[in-house]
């Protein structure tokens, strides 16, 4: 294979530059010592990621999209394990349109899904609550962690389950100490991506979110649209710090160019 | 359930499928036809200022949104964003896939990841670096400044190119993906051959590389196309109040003016235009392309 030019790596060297500048420059904005947005250019300073811990709104909000997050990928992912069994194991009528369904949540704006969950959870009669926030977010997150699972499950072997129960094993036992284990990396990145995508979710969420059950990114988005200050540069650089963390995660327990890029069409 | 899964002798009579889909099934069935059957039925009703949704049945909120120029102005706006930033991601994602798949590791699996990791990051997060390098630090300018590109600073924060550049930021790394799968599936050999065949490198790229390409070109820009054109958060900073785009234009009618059947057919009108660009492009490729995927 041929190597890159120099035209090529000037082209590569500012594409990198375009990538991670705005990345860069909310982290260090978040280090400035003065009371307004400026580059830290005499020294490093604390104080705004102080000031995050004294601030109610963002700690509460923090708090409730990691409740959100683990609830919803919980779910999600229970759901997705026996969905995505029956999609890899069998062939039976509607699965093609089972499949399209389960993948149909990402082709909808979310800002229209937003408005839909809105209009239901009122006649419902649970707008605003955390229990509507934990089932939009379900559906959103389901085709991310149905599609994980399912990769990891189309390549297993069937045999291995047949000689579990043939050697006496227990359905039950079959199941979670063979089939299990076999589709666990799928399982764990899918619940990492779940989470990360409901941690992460804005559009949809401003529109059911109420005051008590505000997310962070919810409460960003409202602060910023008021003003912007050093104090949602460090919230944001915070988030930063914990994104790059879970993408190591998924990069070693799954790898994060398949689970990006991903292996054949399904 | 799990007995289910391995009682093979229900073959014949498939009920284990539908069982194990079963929940999945019920829970995003309901959950997303009922509410959008029934934003659809909303954007039928009429809102009054005084005595609020009314509950009657006619198209007025569509017939208002098509004849009123306002509507236009930012449905044109919301798709000439969405056409620029899928022109820019691909000429700026294909051609970064493209020299990505030409480097060595650990080259290669390290800028992947700077290029890719970036998804993970909350939009918030990504909008307000642009906010921050437009407005208060006010890098942009300065840095063309410096290059002799410009000689006054340009207005970034609350126009459409700021929205433009930071939105394509945002879905750039989606071209990558979709153009460095292609890349995947190519056969090294076919450039080796037509290379010893005595090809100068430009008609490898045009004739052997870019027919391979197009494929993960055209659906990259539909993803992109799609996300660009539902975008909410970045539009909303960026641009600001007076900028509207669809989905900002929807929030606002429902949580500002609370004139929800309007919202809700400035909705259902942005939800037929995507899925129809999606469905009708899939389409296009999948029967153009068919051979190329196998």
């Amino acid at each position: 294979m041929s190597r890159n030019g120099p035209l090529a790596l000037v082209f590569h060297g500012a594409f990198i530059v375009y990538i991670l500048a705005p990345i860069l420059v909310v982290c260090a904005v978040a280090f400035t010592s003065k009371g307004y947005l400026s580059l830290p250019t005499d020294g490093l300073s604390l104080r705004w990621f102080h000031a995050i811990a004294a601030n109610r709104d963002f700690v509460d909000a923090f708090w409730s999209s990691l409740w959100l997050g683990t609830m919803s990928a919980t779910i999600a992912i229970g759901l997705s394990i026996p969905a995505a069994l029956a999609i890899a194991r069998y062939r039976f009528v509607g699965r093609d349109a089972i499949t399209t369904l389960f993948q149909a949540p990402l082709m909808i704006p979310p800002a229209v899904l937003g408005i839909a969950f809105l209009r239901f959870f009122t006649q419902a009669g649970i707008s605003g609550t955390f229990i509507g926030l934990v089932l939009s977010h379900v559906v959103i997150i389901t085709p991310f962690a149905i599609r994980l699972v399912l990769s990891a499950s189309t390549g297993m072997d069937p045999q291995i389950e047949h000689a579990a129960i043939s050697l006496g094993a227990s359905a039950l036992a079959t199941f979670r100490r063979v089939t299990l284990q076999m589709i666990l990396p799928g399982v764990v990145s899918g619940w990492v991506l779940a989470f990360i995508t409901s941690f992460d979710e804005v559009t949809m969420t401003v529109f059911i979110a109420s005051p008590r059950t505000t997310t962070l990114p919810v409460r960003l988005f409202l602060y910023i649209q008021d003003n912007i200050d050093p104090l949602v540069a460090a919230v944001s650089a915070a988030l930063i710090a914990l994104t790059v963390v879970a993408m190591i995660i998924l990069d070693r327990t799954y790898g994060l160019d398949r689970l990006l890029v991903g292996r054949g069409s399904d | 359930m799990s007995a289910a899964t391995f009682d093979r002798r229900n073959e014949r009579v498939p009920l284990a499928p539908y069982l194990l889909s079963g929940p999945a099934l019920l829970v995003l069935g309901t959950l997303l036809v009922i509410p959008l059957v029934a934003t659809a039925v909303l954007s039928l009703h009429s809102f009054s200022l005084y005595k609020g949704i009314q509950n009657v049945y006619n198209f007025d909120n569509y017939v208002d949104i098509f004849s009123d120029p306002y509507f236009y102005a930012i449905y044109a706006r919301t798709f000439r964003i969405a056409l620029i930033v899928t022109l820019l991601s691909i000429l700026l994602g294909a051609p970064e896939a493209y020299i990505l798949n030409r480097m060595r590791d650990p080259w290669r699996s390290g800028f992947l990841l700077v290029v890719l990791g970036p998804l993970f990051i909350s939009v918030i997060s990504r909008t307000l670096g642009w906010a921050l390098l437009f407005g208060s630090t006010g890098l942009v300018n300065q840095g063309l400044v410096a290059l002799g590109l410009i000689d006054r600073p340009l207005q970034f924060m609350y126009s459409e190119t700021g929205i433009v550049i930071a939105l394509t930021h945002v879905l750039v790394p989606f071209m990558v993906i979709s153009v460095w799968a292609s890349l995947q599936r190519l056969d090294p050999q076919i450039e080796n051959a037509a290379l010893s065949l005595g090809a100068p490198s430009g008609t490898i790229l045009r004739r052997i590389l870019l027919p391979q390409v197009l494929p993960g070109v055209l659906s990259g820009s539909i993803i992109v196309f799609a996300l660009a054109a539902s975008a909410f958060a970045t539009p909303a900073i960026i641009g600001g109040r007076r900028l509207q785009v669809a989905a900002t234009l929807a929030y606002d009618e429902f949580l500002n003016t609370l004139n929800w059947p309007l919202g809700a057919a400035i909705a259902m009108l942005l939800l037929v235009a995507i899925l129809a660009i999606i469905v009708g492009c899939n389409r296009l490729v999948e029967r153009r392309y068919a051979q190329v995927f196998e």
